[in-house]
């Protein structure tokens, strides 16, 4: 296994573009911190973030892993690109004459993946831990580690929207065209759940609309971590005063888990079958 | 038990199908160790699918290949060869020493080899160089060290000289040259007849994906020769050499007999037998027949099963 890290460790960290786009990945994340100083003095009214309770055990590792999940575009880039460009360079042909397995050749993506994965929940957590000291109103040990498995389901989240990337990549070969599938995939998605949220419900009548949406992979995999902004005091009272109630479940959905390690297990085992059938 | 070591790589009935097109057609072959084997065919005869196959990136239709007697799976079996395929495939933004480094992780070989791999090929003081710097003779030079990186049992070239210019061929044979001279089996495929003449022990001859040789260069290059004859009346002439039961072949051909004997005849004593059944040849020419000419009659024959 660390031969095959080390293999793919290499192709990345020597590469210029990749080594700036992981930068980036990490800085931006560090950037959520920044969040801390917004401060708005409007007259008497002095409003500050941080201090809204974004910041507040448990419910920094809600926002913090939604936040820093929106970010995992940057580092679709890198996968889909160490992906294509093994085609591009015909690099993947010469590897396979070298001696590497079909199978290792997967493998070393996958960890490689595992690895991104890894580190970046890692620091999520490491930067969450550190502003949730500094502006959480709570800092019982008890409350600090609870609702721990945002963390899981960032994981599961980002290993399927990598595993659809590490697809995409192998599959259609050009990095600029599988990024824009990507887009046109969520398109799809969208006008798909539009269409079934009008007519589904007069062909069959016992399904809704959200539940077959449930199992498209995009959106299972945004399931995962549902939007935190209106779990917010401060953005539900709000609701309240306008004659809205906000109930809705922000916890873990085990069933989303299952659908998107499905969906990872789907566009491997695809990846895997390309890599089998191709001819070089 | 058998106690013969099995050959290097055998294949069986190897096909190959592209849509209508075979490829590579019912391909039988055994690559023994020590051999210097030219793999020759014209362009699109099914050369390079063939390597493919063997080299684990095209996936044959039917029949089946071995490394050394099925012992090991083929990607490890590749890990113990080295072979370079029609354009030097490297990761363009590092740089030679990089790239090295990273077949001999795939490989699992030593670093120490790059080093002398490198000072062979003559790249040692570019090989801090970013393979995208490196002109096509030097890329296919540095695809020529990534080969020999694991110290290889069996080298496999493909068109190593192509998109050449005349030095860098001189080079890269010259190179191919003190390989084969160390013992390390080769396989070459190549279109060009001289580039295997030169350095080849063994041939096999392949055309539409079908075999039409497979043995050593010698069997081809030392036959008897054939005459070529002319008379007067050259029908006379084809009768009077079929009954003297010297030869194996007798055409006609643009005013000329040409007659293939199946043992060493000397040009006089044809000379003299024909005088005396009163045909008296206007051309007498004794001919070895070059590869090429060897080549060229293979192919328009039948081929082998």
């Amino acid at each position: 296994m660390m031969r095959l890290l080390q293999i793919e460790a290499t192709k990345l960290f020597l590469n210029r573009t990749t080594r700036l786009l992981i930068a980036c990945y990490f800085i931006l994340i560090s950037l959520i911190a920044l969040i801390a100083a917004i401060k708005v003095e409007i007259g008497p009214i002095k409003f500050q973030l941080a201090k809204q309770g974004i910041f507040n055990f448990p419910y920094i590792w809600h926002f913090n892993t939604y936040i820093v999940g929106l970010m995992k575009i940057f580092f679709a880039i890198i996968i889909v690109a160490m992906a294509s460009s093994e085609y591009n360079y015909k690099t993947l042909k010469q590897n396979l004459i070298d001696g590497l397995s079909k199978k290792e050749v997967l493998y070393s993506k996958v960890y490689t993946m595992i690895a991104f994965i890894l580190a970046s929940t890692l620091f999520t957590f490491i930067i969450s831990l550190i502003l949730g000291f500094s502006f959480s109103d709570y800092t019982e040990l008890g409350i600090v580690f609870s609702e721990m498995e945002y963390f899981l389901a960032y994981a599961v989240k980002l290993f399927a929207f990598f595993s659809m990337c590490l697809f995409l990549g192998i599959w259609i070969k050009r990095a600029a065209f599988a990024l824009g599938f990507l887009i046109v995939w969520q398109m799809i998605e969208g006008i798909s759940f539009g269409l079934m949220k009008w007519k589904l419900s007069n062909i069959i009548p016992s399904l809704s609309a959200e539940q077959v949406f449930a199992f498209f992979p995009l959106n299972a995999m945004s399931n995962l971590i549902k939007e935190p902004l209106t779990r917010l005091s401060g953005v539900q009272n709000i609701a309240n005063q306008v004659g809205e109630s906000i109930d809705k479940d922000y916890g873990l959905d085990w069933g989303s888990v299952l659908i998107a390690l499905l969906w990872a297990g789907i566009f491997l085992a695809l990846t895997y079958r390309l890599l089998q059938k191709r001819d070089l | 038990m058998e106690n013969t070591t099995p050959p290097i790589l055998q294949l069986h009935r190897l096909d190959k199908k592209y849509g209508k097109i075979h490829a590579v057609n019912a391909l039988s072959l055994t690559i023994e160790k020590g051999n210097v084997y030219g793999l020759l065919g014209p362009n699109g005869s099914g050369k390079s699918t063939t390597l493919g196959m063997v080299l684990n990136v095209i996936n044959p239709s039917s029949g089946s290949f071995s490394w050394y007697g099925g012992s090991l799976d083929v990607h490890q079996a590749l890990k113990r060869i080295g072979a370079i395929i029609e354009r030097p495939n490297f990761y363009p933004y590092m740089t030679a020493a990089q790239n090295l480094k990273l077949v001999c992780r795939i490989k699992q070989c030593h670093f120490d080899e790059i080093e002398p791999a490198l000072k062979l090929v003559g790249l040692w003081e570019r090989r801090d160089s970013k393979f995208s710097t490196f002109s096509l003779g030097m890329k296919q030079r540095l695809a020529i060290a990534s080969a020999l990186v694991n110290q290889p049992e069996l080298l496999i070239l493909d068109e190593p000289a192509n998109g050449l210019d005349p030095e860098g061929i001189h080079h890269i044979r010259e190179l191919i040259g003190t390989i084969a001279q160390r013992g390390t089996t080769v396989l070459l495929a190549s279109h060009l007849l001289d580039e295997v003449e030169k350095v080849c022990s063994h041939l096999i001859v392949l055309k539409n994906g079908v075999k039409y040789f497979e043995g050593e260069v010698a069997e081809l290059t030392n036959t008897h020769g054939y005459f070529k004859l002319a008379t007067a009346n050259n029908s006379a002439l084809i009768s009077a050499l079929k009954k003297m039961k010297l030869f194996s072949n007798i055409t006609s051909q643009n005013g000329f007999v040409l007659a293939y004997p199946e043992r060493p005849v000397a040009p006089e004593t044809l000379n003299e037998k024909l005088a005396t059944q009163q045909l008296f040849l206007s051309t007498l020419d004794y001919k070895n027949p070059s590869l090429e000419e060897q080549f060229l009659s293979l192919t328009q024959n039948t081929p082998q099963p």
